[in-house]
């Protein structure tokens, strides 16, 4: 590819869509990760953090990644014209 | 039939209504039998033959002979009914029937392999599934034989896919063995044969289209098995109506009995041990978060293997080959992981309330407490230690049942759940036919994975490149036949248990061609060098340590045991990808140009779907 605009707006996505993977990564590390590392300190008399956030809280957190993210690479690919045609 | 204007696919909605409104009836009308007096036996049987019907009906209703359909079911999947069928695809006999047990016996450190399983979906919808969908490949090696390009890369991919598949599948024809042998009382080895003929009718004669449409009528048939004992639980406990929000209360309640009964720290005597064999009593506590490195580490690296396992496991990420465009390919993978949570979010609290129903004395059906004597009078205990799924052993010759003396095998947490909170035979039936939907829809994906790899990768491209359609597709059946019965063979041996098995596939999987399809897209620079050796030096680093460890009797390197092999593999292959790669040439114009275009959404795939 040349030194044309087709060239610079396929790039711009490509950064955008990096970036945007990278803030998924970092929120997909902090719940399947960091989280977990400190359960035995979420853990109160008054309630079972850690069973709750192993059980049920990052688990929510992800769908709602997943779906957040989809959204999100969908309004990039649109904002540069590199969404799919509707044909079906 | 039922007349469908404009085709089977616009009218997914109505049709699969219909399907569980029918299923929901059968149900009914099989509590109304049993009321009437028919046997449990018989009412085993009618849910199993029901059931199993009904998907080799959609399977032959599914047969087709276009390679398009074959391979990716006409790629008209829409996202929400992909979503369903992964989820079916995905949840096999260790989710269904191992997960809750493993919970209830093995408490929270158990409890990384729910966060593991769901969090790996993040990863294959960011890194890996809509790319390779705009790719267009039919398979996995596909994509790694074209992007990195030479028989030898397709040939690495082919044989890792097929060994971590070939691991699971056994585990899973396993799993339709033991659910038919128990609600059909009939022997383990007919119940696998019963199982994979089955699975077979399923996917011979349409491949992936009659997959998918089965998994999703496999889906409504596990879901519903698995909730409605867990809300009949929660109610009948008296904790509240939905047992999600009911459970932290009672997980409470346990913490406190867990204490009085002296869980931790009443170990079974040695020769109780010993007359139990690999049944287990209760060790360690539902919420035991505990405060050393060595636990969290070892929780750390489960939920990392199970992640990078998923994101790397053929019959998953093929599943997204079959959705109409890139952006129904990640909005699928958050229908997948929404129906997976629907079961992954209540098998904590089917843990807790069976553990409930089982150590609390204020409750009728609790058993730890009571006389021994008392205890081996009860129906449930009388057969399931007939099958060898629990033990009552009293260990200090006292009489009275404690924690240390009762042991069992994790799997009946889910199985005779119905029958030890004392629910009717019906709801044992259901459960049993949502076991056999959840091991058979597995199955079924991993069996067509294999094959198709098989066929497509290394009979066609390697083998055959003049192979017309039809010999393609019957090449595939062949194989699809001989993998089944070889599968169901070694099942029959019973070499490993369920869960052992899978985890072996995940690490199996992520040790070999993790690094390899990630990299493929991320970073332009890897190239066929770098990738074969990533993959032979991952999976194989990855296997001589499972063997060392699991068969060698090596000592396990900080707590990386047979379940997290992928510990070691992983790094290997990306350290190995990365020299490599850099050592070698830079991949040639075409290549890095054929990874700019699967980047964006836009335009035709690479391959087309004569390739």
């Amino acid at each position: 590819m040349g030194g044309n605009t087709m060239s610079n707006k396929y790039d711009g996505h490509w950064k955008r869509t990096k970036s945007l993977t990278t803030i998924t990564l970092v929120i997909w590390a902090f719940f399947g990760f960091a989280v977990h590392w400190f359960g035995d300190l979420l853990n109160s008399s008054s309630f079972p953090g850690a069973y709750y956030m192993a059980g049920q809280g990052s688990q929510i957190a992800f769908a709602l990644l997943v779906f957040w993210f989809a959204s999100r690479q969908n309004k990039i690919d649109e904002e540069f014209g590199f969404q799919e045609d509707e044909e079906k | 039939m039922i007349k469908l204007e404009g085709g089977f696919v616009k009218n997914l909605g109505k049709v699969y209504s219909i399907y569980t409104l029918g299923f929901l009836g059968f149900v009914i009308l099989m509590a109304i039998l049993e009321w009437s007096g028919v046997s449990n036996t018989m009412i085993g049987w009618l849910f199993v033959a029901f059931t199993v019907l009904i998907y080799a009906l959609i399977g032959v209703l599914s047969r087709t002979m276009d390679t398009g359909q074959y391979y990716v079911a006409g790629r008209e999947v829409p996202a929400v009914y992909n979503g369903m069928a992964t989820a079916a695809d995905w949840m096999s006999g260790a989710s269904f029937i191992a997960m809750a047990g493993g919970i209830y016996l093995k408490g929270y450190p158990y409890m990384a392999f729910l966060v593991g399983w769901t969090g790996g979906y993040v990863l294959v919808a960011s890194l890996i599934a809509p790319y390779l969908r705009k790719f267009g490949c039919y398979t996995v090696p596909d994509f790694i034989g074209t992007r990195y390009g030479g028989n030898l890369a397709r040939f690495c991919a082919v044989f890792i896919l097929v060994i971590a598949s070939f691991t699971y599948v056994t585990a899973q024809i396993n799993g339709t063995g033991t659910v038919a042998s128990r609600a059909l009382q009939i022997p383990f080895e007919v119940g696998v044969w019963i199982g994979l003929s089955g699975i077979l009718f399923c996917s011979m004669l349409g491949g992936m289209r009659a997959v998918t449409w089965t998994q999703v009528a496999q889906y409504i048939v596990l879901i519903v098995a698995y909730l409605i004992p867990v809300f009949w639980m929660s109610n009948k406990l008296g904790y509240g109506l939905i047992p999600h929000l009911a459970q932290f209360d009672a997980v409470a309640r346990v913490q406190e009995l867990e204490a009085a009964l002296g869980v931790k720290q009443l170990m079974p005597t040695a020769e109780a041990q010993a007359a139990a064999g690999k049944l287990s009593s209760l060790k360690v506590g539902i919420n035991d978060a505990s405060s050393s490195a060595m636990a969290k580490w070892k929780f750390f690296t489960l939920v990392l293997c199970m992640m990078a396992g998923t994101a790397s496991l053929p019959h998953v990420i093929m599943r997204y080959f079959t959705t109409s465009s890139v952006k129904a390919a990640r909005q699928s993978v958050g229908f997948s992981l929404l129906f997976i949570c629907l079961l992954y979010l209540t098998a904590p609290a089917l843990a807790t309330f069976t553990k409930l129903s089982l150590l609390d004395p204020n409750v009728a059906t609790s058993i730890i407490g009571k006389s021994i004597a008392s205890v081996n009078n009860l129906e449930w205990i009388q057969q399931w230690s007939n099958v060898g799924f629990l033990k009552v052993i009293d260990g200090n010759n006292d009489g009275i049942l404690q924690i240390n003396e009762f042991f069992m095998r994790g799997d009946i947490v889910v199985l005779a759940t119905p029958e030890m909170a004392g629910l009717p035979y019906v709801i044992s039936g259901l459960v049993a036919a949502g076991g056999l939907a959840a091991a058979m829809s597995t199955a079924d994906g991993l069996l067509l994975a294999i094959a198709n790899a098989l066929s497509h990768d290394l009979y066609y491209k390697i083998i055959d490149p003049k192979a017309n359609t039809k010999t393609r597709l019957i090449v595939a059946r062949i194989l699809l036949l001989i993998i089944g019965i070889a599968g169901a063979f070694v099942a029959s041996l019973k070499l490993t248990s369920i869960l052992g098995a899978v985890a072996w596939a995940f690490c199996f999987a992520n040790s070999g061609l993790f690094f390899p399809l990630i990299l493929g897209v991320w970073w332009k620079r890897a190239n066929r060098a770098g990738a074969i050796a990533g993959m032979i030096g991952g999976f194989g680093s990855g296997a001589l340590y499972l063997y060392m460890v699991q068969f060698a009797g090596m000592e396990p390197w900080i707590g990386i045991d047979g379940l997290r092999f992928g510990m070691i593999g992983m790094p290997v292959s990306l350290i190995l990808m990365v020299v490599v790669s850099l050592m070698t040439e830079e991949p040639d114009k075409a290549t890095q140009d054929m990874v700019d275009q699967i980047r964006v959404a836009k335009g035709k795939p690479l391959l087309d779907n004569e390739h």
